[in-house]
């Protein structure tokens, strides 16, 4: 059994303008040691999907349905104290500012230190001392003075690392990574993500990594799944998915990246997606990206449901029409 | 073959900020947020300038407008200098030289329709009657691919791409020769970027615009322009024709930037993290 298993985990929220299904219909497992990236657009529902494990949800959405077993345990059955114990322990979370997330009144050190002696009942003089050895761990120089400055006077990408220590301080299994390097610049991006394999290899974690960014997912993420309008439109080994996109959106999403390695970009055009994703109050029965596809013969596209099938060993796709089943 | 006169050209620019310190008896810093930067851009060209937060990338373009006032240095635009320039000349010039910022939306008063928004820079410089005004809002709408229908709305109707259309429908309103795009396409995501980007390259070859180009995505900057400046700490460390750059980079930092940069092909990424693994050993 995998160590993390969501089935059909759907999320939605109720506005002024009815309710936005933006998750709808989320499966996917991680094995321990893995990293699932899941990458998407604004909108796709992939923050949801990572608020939703850890039901850290803002007032107005709710878990509608589905399952999502962690170690063995049903999350959403779980009651409000044991999950609390949960967050924070078993399962840590990095998200993208860290300013946020962090007490700017408190330091960091104290900070640390009561995450580690709210999970685990341990000494004041222990529990600094493994707050020193985190900073370290997240090679964070002159650890021992830094553990007394507040947020303030760290830097974005050492705010980050902070948030790094404190997600990691119990040992969790899985780590949930929400947009960690977006704020940041791309040198210290390119340390973050590099610690944060780190980490998960020496700790054996699993980590749920979600991103915008395709280079990111290409990486750090062994699988990945694209979600688009609130669904997995593909899912695939992490060099399966680059080698052989099979989903329109999924190809199209690639080759609108403008690139670093396009000879000559300058006189070429970007293959832009026309259109824009589909509002989530009332989606099609169908397809969703129909009308912005190629491929799509509209009318069935946009009206026959379209199940998530596999169409290699490990390969998901939901769409009548992957690039293998096309006529050449 | 004799150079084009450049249509911009920047010699020793150069911004201080006098931080204060906020704290009595204690003295301001200085910083230097642009630091002797000089470049060129021609006719029709594009110059990309890429640079992490801090470089000064963004300060340079505001300084070159003179939204910000330059420390020292020369800005040169079609042979003027405009950092002498003041009141009605400066006005004058500065219908040459238009900007396009990030986030269309906090740059656009959001009680202002449209039509308004996209004609304002037209009724500031007492250009037309209202009658030719809206027939020239109409004109730049299409332009910018939008339909006449949008000019009666409201900004935040809009979506982030669509948006910026409408930014750049207004910076274009007064057919500039110059064109500073702030990055333009960093609040946008990819699909609808690649949408943006193939706009300003369409509208440059068929107004003849000259682009001065400000981003922190390397890959952004790589498709859009002819010449690459690097920025960093407010110094320019690098120029260069843009193949040129990203085939062999001459400084250190740009060489760190391009091997910081993810790129969507996993065994790229997997080679590099081999390399960093081998190099620690």
């Amino acid at each position: 059994m995998a160590l993390l298993e969501v089935r059909d985990l759907r999320t939605s929220f109720s506005t002024r303008r009815g309710v936005v299904r933006a998750v709808d219909g989320v499966s996917f497992e991680v094995e321990q040691g893995r990293t699932l990236g899941i990458v998407g657009e604004s909108g796709c529902g992939k923050s949801v999907t990572a608020l939703s494990l850890m039901r850290l949800l803002p007032p107005s959405a709710s878990i509608e349905g589905g399952t999502v077993t962690f170690d063995g345990r049903d999350l959403a059955t779980l009651g409000r104290r044991d999950l609390e114990s949960l967050r924070g322990s078993a399962i840590g979370m990095v998200f993208q500012d860290p300013m946020t997330s962090l007490n700017p009144a408190n330091s960091i050190g104290a900070q640390i230190v009561e995450t580690i002696r709210r999970h685990e009942p341990v000494g004041r003089k222990d529990a600094d001392r493994r707050a020193r050895e985190l900073l370290e761990e997240v090679q964070i120089p002159r650890a021992a003075e830094r553990l007394r400055d507040y947020p303030h006077q760290f830097s974005g990408g050492m705010r980050q690392r902070v948030m790094i220590a404190i997600a990691i301080a119990c040992r969790p299994k899985l780590l949930i990574a929400d947009e960690p390097t977006t704020a940041l610049d791309v040198t210290v991006q390119d340390q973050i993500l590099g610690l944060l394999d780190e980490l998960r290899r020496s700790h054996e974690m699993a980590m749920v990594l979600i991103t915008h960014d395709m280079g990111v997912i290409a990486g750090v993420a062994h699988d990945v799944i694209v979600m688009y309008a609130g669904q997995v439109v593909e899912q695939a080994p992490t060099l399966e998915l680059f080698d052989r996109a099979e989903h329109p959106y999924t190809e199209a999403l690639l080759r609108a990246l403008p690139r670093i390695d396009a000879a000559d970009a300058r006189h070429g055009r970007l293959e832009a997606i026309a259109g824009r994703p589909p509002e989530l109050i009332d989606p099609l029965p169908g397809c969703r990206f129909a009308p912005r596809c190629a491929y799509a013969s509209l009318d069935a596209c946009a009206t026959t449901p379209q199940a998530l099938r596999v169409i290699r060993p490990g390969h998901l796709v939901r769409t009548s029409h992957p690039a293998s089943e096309r006529p050449a | 073959m004799s150079e084009p006169r450049p249509l911009l050209s920047v010699r020793g620019l150069t911004k201080v900020f006098e931080a204060r310190s906020g704290m009595p008896g204690r003295r301001g810093t200085h910083v230097r947020a642009v630091d002797d930067v000089s470049f060129d851009i021609a006719p029709g060209e594009t110059l990309g300038i890429v640079g992490e937060s801090g470089s000064g990338k963004s300060t340079t373009a505001y300084c070159v407008l003179r939204l910000v006032e330059p420390t020292s240095g020369r800005v040169e635009f079609d042979g003027t200098d405009i950092t002498a320039l003041g009141g009605g000349d400066l006005r004058k010039a500065r219908r040459q030289m238009q900007i396009v910022f990030q986030d269309p939306y906090s740059s656009l008063d959001p009680r202002m329709r449209v039509r308004t928004v996209v004609s304002e820079p037209l009724r500031v410089h007492g250009i037309g009657d209202r009658a030719s005004r809206r027939r020239r809002v109409d004109e730049l709408l299409e332009l910018v691919g939008l339909s006449p229908s949008a000019a009666d709305r409201f900004p935040h109707e809009f979506s982030g791409g669509q948006r910026q259309r409408v930014g750049i429908a207004r910076a274009l309103a007064l057919e500039p020769k110059l064109v500073v795009c702030d990055e333009p396409v960093s609040a946008l995501d990819v699909s609808v970027q690649a949408q943006i980007l193939n706009l300003l390259k369409d509208l440059q070859d068929e107004l003849d615009l000259t682009y001065l180009f400000i981003s922190h995505d390397l890959a952004v900057i790589r498709t859009v322009s002819d010449r690459i400046a690097v920025m960093r700490h407010g110094k320019v460390v690098e120029t260069a024709r843009a193949d040129a750059l990203f085939a062999s980079p001459g400084h250190e930092y740009t060489q760190e930037l391009l091997s910081a940069i993810p790129v969507p092909d996993p065994r790229e990424m997997n080679r590099r993290r081999d390399a960093k693994l081998e190099a620690r050993r």
